[in-house]
């Protein structure tokens, strides 16, 4: 198993994690300014799955993700004054302001787009890993998706092609507990959802997603898997987040004490406890971190701000990849 | 790759595009449930005959039944630089998988801005004929044609489904190709050439009325044609081939000749793509029509397995000679 360091993957991923989590920190500010239109879906808390999962990936391989997915865009290399371009509609957006929150793809970077289906990316992940198989080269495809998406049928599909095709594909179920609104408790009956995995022959893992170094030793097994061309596996991520389901949740469904509870267990001051244990940061160092991590997002921001938007002739391109209407 | 002209039936015409395909095309794979080991030995109307033998089972895939994943999946491995070739038993299946077809490949390219091309070709069939019943027996292509972001195939000969389909596997945009069920065993010439999409095709020239029909309505409006010639009543008929893109100049052309249009379709004829064909015509060619146009197309009922019952809600011969001599009256 490939051996997690906290002085190279470690500090990386701190760095990274405290990065998208300034981002997704300034979402709802965002959106009560009205700057993002529709809904967008931050993912404060589950930092360590995006960034544990990408640690393991290269830029060519391919990742499929949901609604609440700007962290594993930005995990998987993305730049982040252009995703939050295209979350704010502009013409510097990876999409040029055609996708927005939901529907951000990098094609240099495999990120096959975030989704509005949130169970969507259980297939194309799937595809892309067919691809993988047909082209003959050793990429890999991960699909991050919810406890709630799980409910979807395409699970069932995917899972079955990935194992008998032997598919280089990880299906990343983050389990953050809740479908919306909706406590997994009442929405489904095997609350060990890692079973579900092991019916189709697809090895299956659970472990602390709130653990970069486990996440990653996790992750790092199953691509190498998949390179070898042993097939898919599935994990099982617990996780939570710390804000709703979008802006203008009262998250009604669950406690204040609840929330205030996970967050004791923090991904990012779980991994800056270890590391300082481990000699690899120190506060000072902390320090500089968080300072230059709030001047990127910052700047990142500005840059989303300055950016214009698209011209309203653009609503009418990239139809079709030639205008064939006659 | 095949060069001279031959008369084929469609399923050969078919196959053999399948065959030029893979063999012209290394992007290019197939895959769908049956469709190597079914009685045919090449799914259920043959069209898969014997290309897993000649391209090996890495190209030519029997799948799970999984029309779900497998639409989805297709999406995604197009745009990750292959050109899948999906057949959908029938494409009342399709149902089962929209999800892949309209919210993902349809519109990739857009949502992205552009990124990502998805070329793959989804295959089925569709139409009434032979017995099918109510889920096998759908005309699903104004359906799709509904949708931005995806191409609509509808051949109706042989010659057609030949060229059509080798368009359709060279097309960077994620395209439905519906053959029709009942013209597997039709018979005729094939030139072995791609046909461009947004090229309607003249079937028969004429000069009192302009018939605009696909598949199996094309073939029942050739036989009207040669009853109404026998009354004087010469009727030009056009084959739109591709539903999206669509050629509405070649129907305002004929139209400017004739001044009468009727059109007909198997797909239910209430919000059918025939609506949309005279919506068009009405708009832009008004002063070309000199009598209101004439909608002939499936009753709004599912469609039904016992044989007269099938038949009285398909559009027959009867009912485009009727819908002519109307637009004339």
């Amino acid at each position: 198993m490939t051996t997690f360091h906290a002085a190279e993957q470690g500090l990386a991923g701190l760095e990274l994690m405290a990065k998208i989590r300034e981002f997704e920190r300034r979402m709802p500010l965002l959106s009560d300014e009205g700057l993002i239109r529709g809904s967008t879906h931050p993912s404060l808390g589950m930092e360590a799955v995006a960034v544990g999962v990408s640690l393991a990936l290269r830029d060519d391989d391919a990742i499929a993700s949901n609604h609440r997915g700007h962290a594993h865009t930005l995990a998987k290399g993305a730049d982040f004054g252009r995703t939050m371009a295209e979350i704010l509609g502009r013409a510097d957006g990876y999409c040029h302001g055609k996708g927005g929150s939901m529907h951000i793809g990098v094609k240099e970077l495999g990120v096959l787009g975030t989704n509005g289906i949130v169970g969507a990316g259980i297939g194309i992940a799937t595809g892309a890993a067919l691809a993988s198989k047909m082209k003959g080269d050793d990429t890999v495809a991960v699909s991050y998706f919810g406890d709630g998406a799980s409910n979807q049928g395409v699970l069932a599909e995917a899972f079955n092609l990935a194992a008998i095709w032997k598919l280089p594909v990880i299906f990343v179920l983050e389990n953050n507990h809740y479908a919306q609104s909706a406590a997994i408790e009442d929405m489904v009956a095997q609350i060990d959802l890692s079973r579900r995995g092991e019916a189709y022959g697809v090895p299956s893992f659970s472990g602390d997603g709130m653990d970069l170094a486990e996440v990653y030793e996790l992750a790092s097994a199953a691509v190498a898997r998949a390179r070898a061309g042993e097939g898919p596996t599935f994990l099982v991520l617990d996780t939570y987040r710390y804000l709703g389901h979008m802006a203008g949740d009262t998250e009604i469904y669950r406690s204040a004490d609840e929330v205030e509870a996970a967050k004791k267990n923090d991904p990012i001051e779980k991994l800056l406890g270890q590391l300082i244990e481990q000699g690899a940061i120190t506060t000072e160092g902390w320090e500089a971190m968080t300072a230059r991590v709030f001047a990127e997002v910052e700047a990142a921001e500005q840059f989303a701000r300055k950016s214009p938007f698209p011209d309203p002739a653009e609503a009418f391109t990239d139809v079709y990849a030639k205008e064939t209407q006659g | 790759m095949n060069t001279q002209t031959k008369d084929l039936v469609t399923w050969r015409a078919l196959n053999a595009a399948m065959h030029d395909i893979l063999e012209s095309t290394p992007e290019a794979f197939v895959l769908g449930e049956d469709i190597t080991t079914w009685g045919t030995g090449g799914g259920t109307y043959g069209v898969t005959r014997g290309l897993r033998k000649k391209f090996g089972s890495g190209r030519v895939m029997d799948t799970p039944i999984s029309e779900e994943v497998l639409l989805s999946a297709v999406s995604a491995a197009a745009a990750r630089g292959t050109r899948p070739i999906l057949e959908i038993m029938y494409s009342d299946f399709s149902f089962l998988g929209f999800d892949g077809i309209i919210n993902q490949a349809a519109k990739a390219r857009y949502m992205f801005g552009g990124q990502f091309d998805t070329p793959l070709v989804i295959r089925s069939n569709g139409g009434s004929g032979i017995g099918k019943a109510a889920q096998h027996s759908q005309s699903l292509e104004t359906l799709f044609a509904h949708i931005p972001g995806l191409e609509v195939v509808v051949p109706g000969t042989p010659g057609d489904a030949y060229g059509l389909l080798r368009t359709a596997a060279a097309s960077d945009n994620p395209t439905i190709f519906l053959e029709h069920k009942n013209q597997y065993y039709d018979r005729g010439p094939v030139d072995f050439t791609p046909i461009p999409f947004g090229q309607a095709r003249i079937a028969r020239e004429g000069t009192h009325a302009t018939i605009v029909a696909t598949q199996q309505i094309l073939a029942y409006s050739m036989a009207a044609a040669e009853e109404l010639a026998a009354e004087g009543i010469e009727v030009e008929i056009l084959d739109p081939r591709t539903l999206y893109p669509f050629d509405m100049d070649a129907v305002y052309a004929s139209v400017g000749k004739t001044r009468h249009l009727v059109v007909g379709h198997e797909a239910v004829r209430d919000y059918g793509w025939g609506a949309e064909f005279v919506a068009q015509t009405v708009e832009a060619a008004w002063d070309k029509l000199d009598a209101a146009p004439v909608r002939v197309g499936g009753a709004r009922v599912p469609i039904p397995y016992s044989q007269p019952l099938e038949e009285v809600v398909i559009p027959s011969k009867d009912d485009i000679v009727a819908a002519v001599k109307r637009t004339l009256a």
